[in-house]
């Protein structure tokens, strides 16, 4: 198909915007209303729900106080430092604890929000939470299973194959990466243990 | 303050986060009144959105195992702190995914998805059920109960026409992706195409005609979404993997104008560029996979809006800002003030302008979660929006 059949546009002349006014215009506005239910009931911008951005909200959304008053208990919180002091409410669901805990800490009271290393080491907290919280169920009633806890059973009881050939979809490539991001620090664990243990040996036997 | 059932230690299920890609049921102690304008609220229903796969992929920093996803659910009040005015126990309740104060400098002007009074941990990001601790730590819906703090200001009662599953769905995916549409300025017979076919990206590509487009166009890679994006969202579309091109192929079907606004619904862990991916969601080198952002400045006309839906990181990512500069684009964004939307949308689905409803294609037990999970990050069964039902057997 030419250009010109695809889009319509007289042949020979300039394209769109190489001149002032679209080649192509928009359906009407009877078309566009007859074939599309509340077409064009929120044409008028400035009777948008979030127009202007800023806009003084006499209501208060139903708050009945000038400043809240303070959540008890949150000596100690964790708070970014760009934050002049402690929120009047705040989440309590996951005190830092241990090693993680120290780490994430650190990234709260060292660094700002606008600093690299404040994110880094989240995320390193992150990862030694989550290493740590893995050894911690085997001595726990309910160890980490893998296996139930990453749903992978839907892969047969959701059609997990035919769900991937159906489109001509991309992330399936990197979705066999997944395992690994889920595996990888087990078996990174299980080798680290093996040449310990085997330098371990090594070291006694000689 | 609430001091009711105080001492009492109630055990609730609620799925709980155990690393990247892993989760389960627990049992966790019933939440507890902590600020006398908390509520404490009985689930009973509640959905996963795209934004809590960044979590489930080990993606959001300061995401802790044990934490409680779940930022759409609706419910009935079951507990109500001391200075609780406007709600009583009973009362069936929407609630925002936003937790917001109502009075402090962002919120007295509307913008209350950017609230300075809950979330301690972060200034940059407002305070959101169930979404780590960088937005403030707060267990989510995806449980039983669920602490629900500001309670007369967040939570609306549930009006007695509107059916449970719209209800909940205008909690976030609903209200975020009108808000979508109106960040693209959208002028009568505009060009607009919206960039992902999942539940927000439909809803956007639905409410862009509310404003007046003239054509809507929606991208994405996944046939059976785009199917609904023709039959729903009653939009062309484009699957990016039928093209060699897309910012090409975006030109060509402007009549190489490029449209007049492009909505990112896909955000930070967008397909279409190996490395990108690699880089942003899998190596989390980068706040994300700016793949969609770069398509979006690349494939919208000079001048244009983009609108910014899809959420990215905290880290950098590699973003295309000189092109964005030099075509003097506007980038208009932010986490969807979901409440400010309410009123409106109310009446679109009222008037049948927009039934969430309809994106509802999954309906898991809670015991069921980390199946849901599964199912819905890899995109497997047609699945487009999946529901988690707490108190099924
Ligand atoms: N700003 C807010 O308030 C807010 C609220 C809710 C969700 N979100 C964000 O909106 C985004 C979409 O949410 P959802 O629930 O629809 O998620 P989703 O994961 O179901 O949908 C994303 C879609 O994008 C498609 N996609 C991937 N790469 C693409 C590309 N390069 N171009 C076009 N499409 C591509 C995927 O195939 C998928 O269909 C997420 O990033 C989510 O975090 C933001
Ligand atoms: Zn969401
Ligand atoms: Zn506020």
């Amino acid at each position: 198909m030419s250009t010109d059949q695809q889009t319509g546009r007289p042949a020979g002349g300039p394209a769109t915007p190489h001149v002032a006014h679209r080649r192509q215009p928009p359906p009407s506005a009877d078309e566009l209303r007859a074939r599309i239910p509340g077409w064009g009931a929120d044409l008028d911008h400035a009777d948008r729900p979030s127009f202007p951005k800023l806009d003084w909200q006499a209501d208060r959304y139903g708050a009945h106080w000038d400043y809240p008053a303070q959540q008890p208990g949150g000596e100690g919180r964790e708070r970014s430092i760009e934050h002049a002091q402690l929120t009047p409410v705040f989440g309590t669901a996951q005190p830092l604890h241990g090693v993680s805990g120290a780490v994430r800490r650190l990234a709260y009271a060292r660094y700002s929000e606008g600093r690299l290393a404040h994110w880094m080491l989240l995320i390193a907290g992150d990862r030694i939470d989550a290493w740590g919280a893995h050894a911690r169920s085997f001595l726990s009633g309910r160890p980490d299973q893998p296996f139930t806890e990453t749903g992978v059973v839907t892969e047969v009881t959701h059609h997990g194959l035919a769900s991937r050939l159906r489109s001509s979809r991309t992330d399936t490539r990197h979705q066999v990466l997944d395992p690994v991001v889920v595996a990888g620090p087990w078996v990174a664990a299980a080798v680290g243990a093996f040449l310990g243990g085997r330098a371990l040996v090594r070291a006694v036997r000689s | 303050m609430g001091s009711s059932r105080a001492d009492e230690v109630v055990l609730v299920k609620a799925m709980v986060y155990r690393g990247p890609y892993k989760v389960r049921v627990e049992e966790k102690a019933r939440p507890k009144i902590e600020h006398p304008n908390d509520a404490v609220i009985r689930v009973t229903l509640a959905a996963i959105c795209g934004s809590d796969l960044h979590l489930y992929h080990g993606m959001m920093p300061d995401t802790r195992i044990g934490h409680t996803f779940g930022h759409e659910f609706i419910g009935v009040v079951d507990e109500v702190g001391s200075s609780v005015q406007n709600l009583t126990a009973g009362d069936r309740v929407m609630v925002p995914f936003n937790i917001f104060c109502g009075t402090c400098w962002f919120c007295s002007r509307g913008l209350v998805s950017n609230c300075h009074n809950v979330n301690p941990n972060a200034t940059a990001v407002g305070g959101i059920y169930g979404y780590s601790h960088t937005t403030g730590g707060y267990d989510g819906g995806q449980s039983q109960y669920v602490r629900v703090p500001f309670a007369d200001v967040g939570p609306a009662k549930i009006p007695d026409w509107m059916a449970d599953e719209d209800a909940v769905l205008l909690t976030d995916m609903t209200a975020t992706g009108y808000f979508g549409a109106q960040l693209a300025d959208i002028a009568e017979g505009d060009t607009v195409v919206v960039l992902g076919a999942g539940p927000v990206g439909l809803v956007a590509a639905r409410s862009a005609w509310l404003m007046g487009a003239g054509r809507v166009i929606v991208v994405d890679e996944l046939d059976e979404r785009l199917e609904r994006a023709r039959t729903w969202a009653l939009a062309e579309t484009l699957n990016f993997t039928h093209v060699d091109d897309v910012v090409l192929e975006m030109k060509k079907q402007t009549d190489f104008l490029g449209a007049d606004s492009v909505i990112d619904c896909v955000g930070a862990e967008a397909d279409g560029n190996f490395t990108q991916h690699l880089t942003g969601a899998k190596l989390k080198l980068q706040g994300g996979s700016p793949v969609a952002l770069n398509w979006a400045i690349d494939g919208v006309r000079k001048g244009g809006t983009i609108s910014v839906i899809g959420a990215y990181g905290p880290v950098p990512s590699a973003v295309k800002f000189g092109d964005a500069m030099n075509k003097g684009l506007t980038l208009r964004m932010n986490q969807a003030p979901v409440k400010r939307q309410w009123p409106r949308l109310f009446e679109h689905v009222k008037a049948g302008h927009l039934k969430p409803s309809e994106l509802v294609t999954h309906r898991f037990p809670l015991e069921h979660i980390a199946e849901a999970y599964h199912v819905f990050s890899s995109k497997l069964d047609g699945c487009i929006k999946p529901l988690v039902l707490p108190d099924a057997a």
